[in-house]
């Protein structure tokens, strides 16, 4: 059965090619063909999950193979695919959380003419992000890697008569490409040192290669998953890639393209084991990008920007776990999981308030919906009180173990990720204040409303899982499922019990939510965004995305432009002009040579005769001299 | 002996600028037969003057290529006119455009 795993990518993708080449009369009914093929992806990937669980540990990894796709020399690559018990979880999430967000676009994008095309291109970003999580080798990754860029690139730019959205789409793919060529060049040297890119077999022999070939290859790894999951230094494309629609938003800035690059680096676990420096590098970017999302949080009054810093925050949570190693490895993967229900959700529920509220994503302008959109708010809260870690629901408790196993690492880490916690409850509890709570600061002409119930029931579903994701870890589930894949961690003892740590957590969080309250939920909130002149410098910087767009300008962007200026005036100039310059010379040489040649024969006579003179002349001059 | 090196000298200016200012072909083909006799004058001036025969030989080689010249010329010159209706040299220009 499971040689037919490549169902699940081919399922989603017959159905997006179907859905492009078929013409105006698809409109109808191309929503439901894409849901269903998702749909059955889905149920496909349980049936192969529930035959797992049936196996003994070690028969849970199976590969298949389609065809060998290269076969040069020593050079072998096959089209495989391996269904273990990491990339089982990925698909459930994806095909899961993906046919949630089919049937929740039904409505979103009911009045948008290019409905069928948008969900062809969800049906590819499905069937390209299940290929990267079922591929067995670096170059298959490395296909859906390309595909979800893709199919990001494509969906962000969705509304492309917008310039802003299409301006962000092409941001989003050059960034991207600066990852990739970290990708790239990882594959290239594990061919080199390796002569394979098989995933298994890399890893396998990462540990013997040497300090210097596995930090390289950590590094360019990481340098890919910056790109990816817009990790610091590469961050600066997800805000901007909240043009796209909202359901695009949740599923692939949210939910599963952006945690490629966490899943990326539990994958290649034998790599980064084996480097000290690399595994401190990713987390030392988690940390850095788990701060610096959360300010931005912070400071944004967009309410999709706002969960976008969020979003980065929480993938930085994922990164740092990822670079505790193996005792880091299923927390990871665990709040990947839990941040994919929770982050959906609340993306759908901003979705559905915009729906209500004509489009305008400003919480300025917002305010006292819970009353107006009931679902929409409940849904939304059991979101807020997962991300915020309240006990019981299921970001309370990935976080606390991620917290928990920080702090076994390094006091400092554990702070760093502590203060996080706080500055998320704090964002949270003001995006809730601002959207949910407080005086109306509508436009005129609003009148909110619920949605419809084909974009509630998917809110309802996500909120429950919200609420009951954190089941995974009942008995250390998801910690012994994923141990034969990323190795077994070792458990630092902590110089307090656990459960204080716990408590010391919650009580962080609950300060930064009191916090929350007492600055939005008790006085009036501004109808306008105050000036900038007008709000602390923290808030600037926040609000500005802490300068990374003016950082990126004025390090890469400003002197690459320079240096192409100056080439092409030293090619127009230099180049170009000594060329040309030659030719013209010589064209003119032989306008001036043309002259003499008048085609009469006595002119050519008189030539020779004065030149016979001449010879002459010289003749006598040396035989008299 | 210097009397006719001076009359040589004299048949080829008189050759040489007529080659250079007439227009008429005929009269351009006479010029260079007198140019080329005033040569051969000089030929054998110099061999009579240095007894040995070499400047003769060289006057009746001289002879004989401006014999065959003559025939080839003159065909030119006639079948030019035949086309053209013109013995004028500067008539004959079509290379140069």
């Amino acid at each position: 059965m499971f040689d037919l795993q490549w169902l699940l990518i081919a399922i989603p993708l017959a159905s997006g090619a179907l859905l492009l080449i078929w013409g105006k009369e698809a409109d109808r009914f191309g929503h439901l063909i894409g849901t269903a093929a998702s749909a059955a992806s889905f149920l496909f990937g349980v049936v192969l999950f529930a035959a797992l669980l049936g196996k003994d540990a070690e028969a849970r990894s199976q590969s298949t193979s389609l065809f060998t796709w290269i076969d040069t020399g020593t050079f072998h690559v096959e089209m495989g695919f391996t269904f273990d018990q990491l990339s089982g979880l990925f698909v459930l999430l994806i095909t899961g959380v993906g046919t949630l967000i089919h049937v929740y676009s039904i409505g979103y994008m009911e009045h948008d003419p290019r409905r069928r095309r948008f969900f062809a291109y969800l049906n590819i970003f499905v069937a390209a992000m299940v290929t990267l999580v079922l591929a067995s080798d670096y170059l298959v990754l490395f296909l859906g890697w390309e595909g979800v860029g893709l199919a990001s690139y494509l969906l962000i730019g969705f509304w492309q008569h917008k310039p802003s959205a299409a301006a962000a789409a092409k941001k989003a793919f050059v960034v991207n490409r600066v990852g990739d060529i970290g990708m790239a060049l990882a594959i290239m040297l594990m061919f080199a040192q390796f002569g394979t890119s098989a995933i298994h077999a890399v890893n396998a022999a990462a540990p013997g290669a040497g300090d210097g070939v596995a930090t390289a290859l950590g590094l360019l790894l990481l340098l890919g998953a910056c790109g990816k999951s817009a990790q610091v230094p590469l961050q600066s494309w997800l805000l901007d890639a909240m043009e796209g629609p909202t359901p695009v938003s949740a599923l692939i800035h949210a939910a599963t393209m952006v945690t490629a690059g966490v899943y990326l680096v539990v994958r290649s676990g034998g790599v980064f084991d084996s480097s000290e420096a690399a595994r401190t590098a990713v987390m030392i970017v988690g940390l850095v990008t788990l701060l610096a999302g959360a300010w931005i949080g912070c400071a944004k009054d967009d309410i999709k920007k706002a969960l976008a810093g969020s979003t980065m925050s929480q993938i930085g949570y994922m990164m740092l776990a990822a670079g505790l190693g193996p005792a880091g490895y299923p927390f990871a993967i665990f709040h990947l999981i839990t941040h994919g229900f929770f982050k959906a959700n609340m993306f759908l529920g901003a979705g559905s308030v915009m729906h209500g509220m004509n489009d305008d994503v400003d919480m300025r302008h917002y305010g006292a919906l819970r009353k107006a959109m009931p679902i929409t708010f409940a849904t939304f809260a059991l979101g807020y009180l997962a991300i915020i870690g309240f006990p019981g629901f299921s970001g309370f408790w990935s976080k606390d173990k991620i917290i928990e196993t920080a702090f076994g690492e390094n006091l400092w880490v554990g702070l760093g990720a502590l203060l996080g916690a706080g500055v998320t409850a704090f964002y949270m509890t003001r995006l809730m204040m601002m959207t949910f709570f407080g005086d109306k600061r509508w436009k005129d002409d609003v009148h909110p409303h619920e949605s419809p119930k084909v974009m509630t029931y998917p809110l309802i579903a996500l909120g429950a899982l919200s609420l009951l994701g954190g089941l995974l870890l009942v008995g250390d589930w998801i910690v012994e499922w994923l141990e034969p894949v990323v190795g077994e961690g070792e458990h630092h003892e902590l110089a307090i019990p656990a459960i204080a740590l716990t408590g010391i957590i919650t009580l962080v969080a609950a300060s930064g939510v009191a916090l929350g309250y007492f600055t939005y939920g008790t006085k009036p909130i501004a109808a306008e965004t105050p000036a900038d002149s007008s709000v602390s410098v923290f808030t600037r910087a926040g609000r500005h995305e802490l300068y990374g767009n003016q950082i990126n300008d004025a390090v890469v962007v400003r002197p690459t432009t320079h240096l192409t200026r100056f080439l092409v005036w030293l090619d127009g100039k230099g180049i170009d002009g000594f060329v040309t310059g030659l030719a013209d010379r010589l064209g003119e040489t032989s306008q001036f040579l043309r002259k003499p040649q008048t085609g009469f024969v006595r002119s050519y006579a008189l030539t020779m005769f004065g030149g016979v003179a001449i010879l002459v002349l010289c003749l006598l001059a040396v035989t008299l001299a | 002996m210097n009397e006719y090196i001076t009359l040589s000298l004299i048949l080829f200016t008189i050759g040489a600028v007529g080659v250079l200012v007439r227009r008429n072909a005929i009269v351009v083909f006479m010029c260079i037969e007198l140019m080329l006799n005033a040569t051969n004058l000089a030929f054998v001036s110099f061999s009579r003057q240095h007894g040995n025969l070499d400047g003769q030989v060289a006057a009746f080689f001289v002879m004989v290529v401006a014999a065959a010249e003559v025939v080839v010329g003159l065909s030119i010159i006639v079948s030019i006119y035949r086309t053209r209706r013109s013995t004028s040299v500067d008539d004959a220009s079509l290379l140069k455009s």
